[in-house]
């Protein structure tokens, strides 16, 4: 492994790690009741998050689903103002307008995260359409788990992606339960790409939980979407480490289950890499911290932003304060 | 000065707007071939198939797909080619399009036009024949314009694509073959203010879309028994103007709200309990409603006019509230 592509992967492993700290640090403050409703975890599907995130610009559209706090700083969005809006602080994306299952950093280009589960999948395809009308170079990903194939607007958005080949990455992370039920019990399909075939969309089930080859798939699948080829899957085999949400006790799953999960982290999966490949275990250590203490310091700096001011609640119902009036 | 019907001017509005802003597409069933009423016909010649976009009969993704588009910097007009397919399309009109302002705190608007077509003529029966706009009143961050004759349409379309919010646009069937003149002087209306219809002093019927024109038919029958009736065209069911009703109100001092929808929990019944509670004191006498009694929308052409509300409902309303036999 030469030294540039060496460095590329610590940027990586410290990636994974921001937002494994991260997603711990909003366990942490949800169990101290410092979160309003019910944030859903991303922790170890991490590797999804920043493989497919590293090929994307700020012009590229992201759209997410409840589970995308990843994604989001995968992206480059702001540690600080993405905590402040899962916190509902004033500060926030959104204003705390919004919430975990909500994010909007539009000038980022993440225009966003949605609770109805494939209620994202549309909507993105209408970001590679407008993209495509006007003749930018941009791109639209969205991320959606494995649950959202149940959703008949996941095949009416697949077939008219296809039909107008649209500039759009579809990522599935398939991790193998829709909230609490297992994929077995939900669909006959195993495999999500396999929905893609009748619609001629290229697609390829992947281990997502390996960062190198989800990096490696997700380049050849955006260089070819940028090339003008149309819409691509990619399905990402993944394992949700938490609960649907904080506070699931997960009861559906066995120990064994729990402890196989543990050996396929991705984190640990690309440390062994890196470790193999001549990287000294301290140096991997120090970006770990250094990740933290950024990630903790972006966290208390949140939770000392002032809340919204009540008043401001009618505010960004309608563009127009004339329309407030008159609503009632 | 041209004359116009109701299907040709909101293709000369869609003309226009197209023209004008290089953003404005076109997107739903069968619209490049001018849709199931023939709304858009012709504009995929002028404008081509990538502005004119036909779609397959998926409501719930390309009312998604064209909130993306907006939420992305084009200004769609989609068509939902009844409001009675609405309902497939609401988890996206309800959960995203009208919430997404607000839920990212101001970041983005919605700048989309959804035009769908309501109402019962004809014989369209219980599933494309229906009144929905309650659903859609109900629905913060949206718009909802219903509009009562030809150049009323085409002067709000406008408005709507050029407002920049997601506006749900109702057009009803009855409406489409009616002809208006287009004065050559005309100027666009703003989205949210009512309009006096036709004046009169002695009570106020209250309606929109095509019971407007049902309303304007009654007022004329009152006129020739003597009694004078003000018809106010409400433009847009969201917001309402409640300055222009409070100032028809304390003008008439009694007020009959007519709508085509059933009755219950409908926009009669929230305009009667914003008079009861803001205008209370000008009122001579309770308000009153007329409207669809609950049932489905029949088939049958004497189940169909037996239903539905029209010009001697109001006539008896109007003659019960001023005292007239």
């Amino acid at each position: 492994m030469t030294q540039q592509t060496l460095e590329h992967w610590k940027q990586m492993y410290r990636s994974l790690w921001r937002i494994r700290i991260f997603e711990s640090q909003v366990q942490r403050l949800a169990a101290a009741g410092e979160v309003p409703g019910f944030p859903h975890l991303s922790t170890g599907q991490e590797a999804v998050a920043v493989g497919v995130c590293a090929h994307l610009h700020p012009s590229d559209v992201l759209y997410t689903s409840h589970r995308g706090h990843g994604h989001i700083l995968a992206k480059g969005s702001d540690i600080e103002a993405t905590m402040a809006e899962i916190i509902g602080r004033d500060t926030g994306l959104c204003r705390g307008r919004g919430g975990s299952m909500h994010l909007v950093d539009a000038a980022n280009g993440v225009l966003g995260a949605t609770g109805v589960v494939a209620g994202n999948l549309a909507l993105a395809a209408g970001a590679a359409w407008a993209v495509q009308a006007q003749g930018k170079p941009a791109i639209s990903v969205v991320f959606f788990g494995d649950g959202a194939t149940g959703a008949g607007v996941f095949h009416e958005t697949l077939n008219l992606a296809a039909l107008w080949k649209l500039p759009i990455l579809f990522v599935c992370e398939n991790n193998g339960y829709a909230e609490f039920t297992s994929r077995e019990e939900h669909s006959n399909v195993n495999h999500v790409s396999a929905f893609a075939a009748p619609y001629h969309i290229p697609t390829k089930t992947i281990d997502g939980n390996d960062l190198r080859v989800v990096h490696a798939e997700a380049g050849a699948a955006i260089a070819g979407i940028r090339a003008g080829q149309g819409p691509y899957l990619l399905e990402c085999m993944t394992f949700r480490m938490a609960g649907h949400y904080v506070g699931d006790a997960q009861q559906y799953r066995s120990k064994e289950e729990m402890a196989a999960m543990l050996e396929k982290c991705p984190i640990e999966r690309l440390k062994r890499h890196l470790l193999e490949s001549g990287v000294d275990a301290t140096e991997l250590d120090a970006i770990q911290n250094d990740a933290t203490q950024e990630v903790l310091a972006a966290s208390d700096r949140a939770r000392a932003a002032p809340r919204p001011d009540p008043a401001s609640v009618m505010e960004d119902v309608y563009t127009s304060p004339a329309l407030h009036a008159i609503t009632g | 000065m041209s004359v116009h019907t109701f299907i040709n001017i909101l293709k000369r509005a869609l003309d226009e707007e197209m023209s004008h802003d290089s953003a404005v597409h076109l997107l739903g069933e069968d619209v490049a071939a001018g849709g199931a009423f023939g709304v858009t016909r012709g504009l995929v010649d002028k404008y081509g198939d990538h502005r004119v976009k036909n779609t397959p009969i998926s409501e719930a993704a390309i009312t998604g797909l064209a909130t993306g588009a907006a939420l992305a910097g084009l200004k769609p007009v989609l068509e939902i080619m009844f409001i009675d397919f609405a309902t497939l399309a609401l988890d996206c009109l309800l959960n995203q399009t009208a919430k997404y302002r607000y839920m990212s705190g101001g970041q983005v608007t919605v700048p989309l036009v959804v035009r769908t077509q309501a109402g019962a003529a004809g014989g369209a029966a219980a599933q494309h024949s229906q009144s929905l706009e309650t659903f859609f009143i109900h629905i913060p961050g949206l718009i909802v314009v219903a509009p009562s004759s030809p150049v009323e349409a085409y002067g709000l379309l406008k408005s709507a694509i050029r407002y920049g919010e997601p506006v749900l646009f109702i057009e009803h069937k009855r409406l489409y073959t009616m002809k208006e003149d287009l004065p050559d002087d005309y100027t666009l209306p703003t989205i949210g203010q009512a309009r006096v219809a036709r004046e009169g002093s002695d009570i106020t019927i209250i309606a929109y879309s095509a019971m407007v024109q049902t309303a304007l038919e009654a007022a004329q029958t009152l006129a020739d028994q003597g009694i004078s009736a003000e018809v106010l065209d409400l433009r847009t069911l969201l917001p309402l103007d409640m300055a222009t009703i409070a100032q028809s109100v304390s003008k008439t001092h009694r007020v009959l709200i007519a709508q085509e929808a059933v009755l219950n929990g409908g926009v009669a019944a929230e305009i009667a309990a914003r008079i009861g509670s803001e205008l209370f004191d000008e009122l001579d006498g309770p308000v009153e409603r007329v409207g669809c009694p609950f049932a489905p929308i029949p088939f049958a052409p004497e189940l169909e006019r037996a239903l539905l509300p029209g010009k001697d409902d109001i006539l008896r309303a109007v003659h019960r509230m001023v005292g007239h036999a």
